[in-house]
């Protein structure tokens, strides 16, 4: 592949997920920018979020809320999405969302779980009370806040 | 716009449309395109733009390492297409009074083509400067480029065949095409039969993309979809 010397130099670097520097084209984070959300929500793995949602009902617009526990989060940039998982009539939902969808009003964080891994995939076994996850409460969040 | 552009395929990425949906977006580096040559019907016997797309490395370029420095820099015939050089023939012309041509005034190009125009009007001048602006107002795109080579490829890479079990007493076959004709009648192979062979590295074009953004300043095109060709590949882009 030939590329000219100059492919090199527009490059930037962009953090990934996996803490990595990469090198990302100039035009592709431009072609990116404008759809990439300026204010990241501050929510974690573990935790309760209302995600407000916009819905078209008829041909008006309004906010739906889902709410459910976030057990993942992945991908970077554009790409990245998160999983809130909720039991919706004895049955269990999960829905995936882009972080950087406009469809997307707002996340609310209800409550932190006290986890220790990245993805709660547990939880898809667990029924009933067993799905509850602790508390972490303010004053151990305040240091990582 | 009768004549194209050139540019570079930059990647892939996704935008949000109107209604809040995913759009699979390729990013095209479109421009700076510089119009090196009129031809003409009288001099050339057809009418066409020349565009040149990307300096290639002027003489005097040191940027690169000793040992590279001699590839893909430009030769003399090349910097004579886009200036006037002077020697001993463009003296002698310009003592017989031959007047030389406009040349376009920039760095050697790496990547050149020319567009047909016959009869059209296309409003080049040498020299000229063409970048994604000029697309201002297209819907739809033709991207046209070499595509990916993957040099000699089996018939389930090539031409999505099935191939065969991998158990159920297949032996040493899973890939291949199995039969590929008739018996005694009619003898021979139709043409035209699908087998191995080489796969891509042919040019292709992708037609009827469409536009999702361009933004002029920056030389970039977005179009929907993808394109022929890896990542750093240079394309020509049409309008469809």
């Amino acid at each position: 592949m030939e590329t000219g010397p100059d492919l090199q130099v527009k490059t930037v670097r962009v953090r990934t997920e996996t803490g990595q520097n990469n090198a990302m084209h100039k035009l592709i984070t431009l072609a990116e920018q404008p759809h990439i959300r300026e204010k990241r929500f501050n929510f974690q793995i573990g935790d309760s979020v209302d995600v407000h949602t916009r819905i078209l009902d008829g041909d008006k617009e309004r906010i739906q809320i889902y709410s459910g526990v976030v057990i993942s989060m992945r991908g970077a940039g554009m790409g990245e999405m998160f999983t809130v998982r909720r039991i919706v009539a004895s049955e269990g939902v999960e829905r995936t969302f882009p972080i950087n969808s406009p469809k997307i009003a707002d996340v609310v964080v209800k409550r932190h779980g006290v986890v220790r891994r990245a993805k709660l995939y547990f939880l898809r076994d667990r029924v009933g009370k067993k799905t509850r996850l602790t508390e972490r409460r303010a004053k151990a969040s305040s240091s990582d806040e | 716009m009768s004549v194209g552009l050139l540019g570079r395929k930059i990647g892939m990425t996704q935008v949000f449309g109107a209604e809040g949906q995913a759009v699979p977006v390729t990013v095209l580096e479109v421009g700076p395109c510089h119009v090196l040559q009129l031809r003409t019907k009288e001099k050339d016997g057809y009418e066409a733009v020349q565009l040149g797309f990307a300096d290639k490395l002027s003489q005097a370029d040191t940027a690169r390492d000793a040992s590279a420095r001699s590839r893909g820099r430009a030769s003399r015939a090349e910097r004579g297409q886009v200036t006037n050089l002077s020697g001993k023939n463009a003296k002698k012309r310009e003592a017989s009074g031959i007047a030389s041509g406009k040349k376009a005034e920039c760095e050697p190009q790496r990547f050149i083509r020319e567009f047909r125009t016959d009869g059209q009007e296309h409003g080049c001048e040498v020299g000229q400067v063409l970048s994604a602006g000029a697309l201002e107002g297209v819907k739809y795109v033709d991207v046209a480029a070499t595509s990916k080579g993957r040099g000699f490829s089996g018939v389930m890479r090539r031409h999505n065949f099935s191939g065969q079990r991998a158990t159920h007493g297949v032996k040493k076959c899973h890939r291949k095409p199995g039969g590929i004709g008739q018996a005694t009648d009619p003898s021979r192979v139709w043409k035209g039969k699908r087998m191995a062979g080489q796969f891509g590295n042919v040019h292709r074009t992708t037609r009827n993309l469409k536009v999702i953004r361009i933004d002029a300043e920056n030389h970039m095109l977005l179009v929907n979809g993808p394109v022929p060709g890896p990542v750093g590949g240079y394309v020509v882009i049409r309008k469809a």
